[in-house]
């Protein structure tokens, strides 16, 4: 029993059982590979191929278009066929480079990028993490190098590897953790290195015995690595409530995790920083859960970036209905609901979960009848039932000023209201708004 | 492919549960009531619920609005109605009741999660000001008698054990102690209700009327506190009606400070008041307060007022 956590949250079933036990297997792309030029936050990135050009795995063909933006690399060998928009998972049409997959799989000469880690300066290995294209791979998409570049080095005391995977359903970091745990350690301690005073913690939900049995074995000689079992539930692995798990250091929305002297990183971002550093490799796959009651079977997939969703669906013998209710690209909390397959895998992209049933889109929402429970899981500690009253007012100053900056739209509100009532989206909407006004 | 915003899943607890469970928490007390007072009690409960209902669903089909009798809470509202009666009102004063509860506290300030106070109990004060008599005679066994309350402001001993059991006079509901801490108990333990207003409540209740106990020289007088916390409507209101969700504060600092104030209120009306009850006045006078109270109880945001950490 873990006693690290946070006040509120929630326990929704888990649906973990069904792709747990299913060890990671390599899936290939079997058609073109589409990469939008726009998978991470900050600027699009640039690209440095033409149509016809030839491209090897690995290959860079896009470029970041600024300090706060990434390089993209090809998963597939073959020849560029376009660069025109291309439908993602968020809904929007986004310019991307398609390549035609020749099924060769060639690859770019890796051992040229290793270099010994110990002839490194610190600037060197956040260049390679940056020339690997490294975003966060929890679904944000934050460039990493960014992260690793806060104001003040010296301030950072705490590198987390976010192990809690507390969206139900994905399996992707629990299967990394269990079957390759000495790549997250050696690439926490790569990270560890670049500041002075840092120590890394692995932060590992107690619903995930096995895994924490594991990396706590692997790491018992290490100094400067700790594993922290925290409580399972619901947004455990939030950035803000993770920080304050397991260092009991509180940041607000207009906090970066920097001012709390941490740096939270994804356990497939630490791995990909293994693989740029170590393997030479850049980021061009990562771990997909493919799961849900309307697939044949489930899968834990390393999948090339690039690859069409449908593929995956068919790889583990595609739907057993003929008309699935509702396909999410990540979590049943924060996931996005997809109205086409035909849109590619992304850095962020963590499962596909496939519904029979949804529930959601048929449901009517009634009056609040104040029980107060959205009040109590709310991680933020905001009162969602007043600010969705408020926002669907449109009052943008009262909104703020009742802390609806706060929200961090991980849904338990929403969650648990016995009116039904789309709280997350009501305020998710509002703070969009205003996010967008002050950028004007 | 259906799309909508996230979250995907939802929790299977609905108002309609909710209220569910408030009436199956309510039956034994309300059983009780059957027994204790016959076969007219059964019919007034028939009568206020189905009148409720009725009034509800008339109201939204004459103003064109969704009927959502369905939801229990119209039949709720009928049965704390009902229990809250002596067991000897004409057949037309639970009709007069829930016309006042559903359409003037409820449905006239916008139906469900609108009503600034209780329904029920705001009906049960608009009758005892309207119809005193008739709300403030009660009987046991065909005998009209004061209530166990009434009999202590005069000076008179009660029998503490049959006002805990409830074979005593009072409204039909509210006489059992022992089913209504039963019920009350399964509402915290199904997480319907938060403890901390009836435990705010009855608390502070019971710390006043020892303090009151003490300084008018009866001592430290247990079997006086506990014919006071079980008799009247104490147990029904502080498990029953002052956790209304509509009518309470939202906010857990709000609801110890609701708690506390109801137990003032409520021991200032009973010892210090012209009638031998208070709980139905304090409760009512507690919902108005109560967006003031959440005002001044608004939680703390995660991070808020935080300063950057230094190593």
């Amino acid at each position: 029993m873990a006693f690290l956590t946070f006040m509120g949250g929630i326990h929704p079933y888990d649906g973990k059982d069904i792709s747990k036990d299913k060890e990671i297997v390599d899936y290939l792309p079997q058609g073109e590979c589409v990469y939008p030029l726009s998978q991470h936050i900050g600027a699009p990135a640039v690209p440095l191929v033409k149509k016809g050009d030839y491209v090897l795995v690995g290959q860079k063909i896009a470029e970041a278009g600024g300090f706060v933006s990434a390089n993209i690399h090809s998963g597939v060998s073959g020849t560029v066929k376009a660069i025109e928009p291309r439908m993602t998972v968020s809904g929007n049409k986004v310019n991307s480079i398609i390549i035609d997959n020749d099924h060769y799989f060639t690859e770019v000469d890796f051992s040229a990028n290793i270099k010994p880690l110990e002839s490194l300066y610190r600037e060197d290995v956040k260049e390679a993490i940056k020339e690997a294209g490294i975003v966060g791979m929890g679904g944000a998409g934050f460039p990493t190098h960014v992260k690793l570049s806060p104001k003040n080095d010296s301030d950072i005391d705490t590198i987390i590897v976010n192990g809690a995977e507390c969206e139900p359903y994905l399996t992707s970091d629990y299967r990394r953790m269990i079957e390759t745990p000495e790549k997250i350690i050696a690439g926490l301690q790569i990270v560890v290195n670049l500041f002075d005073n840092a120590t890394g913690i692995i932060a590992v939900e107690d619903n995930k015995p096995d895994a924490i049995a594991l990396l706590k074995e692997l790491t018992a000689d290490i100094d400067n690595i700790r594993v922290n079992a925290v409580k399972t539930k619901y947004p455990q692995g939030a950035e803000r409530q993770l920080i304050y798990a397991n260092t009991g250091r509180e940041i607000n929305s207009s906090m970066l995790p920097a001012d709390a002297g941490c740096i939270v990183h994804n356990v497939d971002t630490i791995v990909a920083i293994y693989n740029a550093l170590i393997e030479g490799r850049p980021l061009y796959e990562r771990i997909v859960t493919v799961t849900g009651d309307a697939v044949c079977d489930t899968a834990n997939f390393r999948v090339r970036i690039g690859t069409n969703i449908r593929e995956l669906i068919e790889a583990v013998g595609g739907f057993n209905i003929e008309d699935p209710a509702k396909i999410i690209s990540g979590g049943p909390m924060m996931g996005k609901a997809l109205f086409t397959l035909d849109s590619p895998i992304v850095k962020g992209s963590s499962a596909l979960l496939c519904f029979r049933e949804d529930v959601v889109s048929e449901i009517e929402p009634s009056n609040c009848i104040r029980c107060g429970r959205c009040v109590e899981v709310c991680p933020g500690r905001v009162m969602p039932n007043r600010l969705a009253d408020i926002a669907e007012h449109g009052d943008m100053d009262a909104f703020v000023k009742a802390e609806g900056m706060e929200c961090c739209e991980c849904g338990c509100c929403s969650y648990v209201c016995p009116a039904k009532r789309h709280l997350t989206q009501i305020i998710a909407g509002t703070r969009k708004q205003i996010l967008a006004n002050r950028k004007r | 492919m259906k799309i909508s915003s996230s979250p995907h899943i939802r929790d299977r607890e609905t108002t309609t549960n909710i209220m569910g469970k408030v009436i199956v928490a309510l039956l034994p007390a309300a059983i009780f009531g059957v027994y204790n007072f016959g076969i007219r009690a059964l019919a007034l409960y028939l009568i206020t619920i189905i009148s409720s209902v009725l009034f509800e669903a008339l109201f939204q089909i004459i103003t064109g609005r969704k009927i959502t009798v369905k939801d229990l809470s119209a039949a709720l509202t009928g049965l704390l109605l009902a229990m809250n009666l002596p067991p000897d009102v004409p057949y037309w004063i639970p009709v007069i009741g829930s016309f006042f509860a559903i359409i003037v506290v409820k449905q006239l300030f916008g139906g469900l999660g609108q009503n600034f106070m209780n329904p029920a109990l705001g009906a049960r004060c608009f009758l005892l000001i309207s119809f005193t008599g008739i709300m403030t005679s009660f009987s046991y066994d065909a005998v009209t008698m004061a209530t166990p309350l009434a009999e202590m402001k005069a000076g008179n001993s009660v029998d503490v054990l049959s006002m805990f059991l409830g074979t005593i006079p009072g409204t039909i509901g509210e006489t059992c102690a022992f089913a209504l801490i039963i019920g009350g108990i399964f509402l915290i333990f199904t997480r319907v209700i938060n403890y901390r207003i009836p435990l705010y409540y009855i608390g502070s209740f019971a710390v006043f009327i020892m303090i009151y106990a003490i300084a008018s020289g009866r001592g430290i007088d247990i079997s006086y506190l506990l014919a006071h916390l079980s008799g009247g409507g104490l147990m029904l209101g502080a498990f029953f009606m002052a956790t209304d969700y509509v009518t309470s504060p939202i906010t857990s600092g709000g609801k110890i400070i609701f708690g506390i104030f109801l137990g003032f209120l409520t021991f200032l009306f009973r010892v210090f008041g012209g009638s031998a009850e208070g709980v139905s006045y304090a409760i009512i006078i507690g919902n108005l307060l109560v967006p003031l109270i959440e005002k001044v109880t608004v939680p703390k945001s995660f991070g808020k007022g935080a300063t950057k950490h230094e190593s």
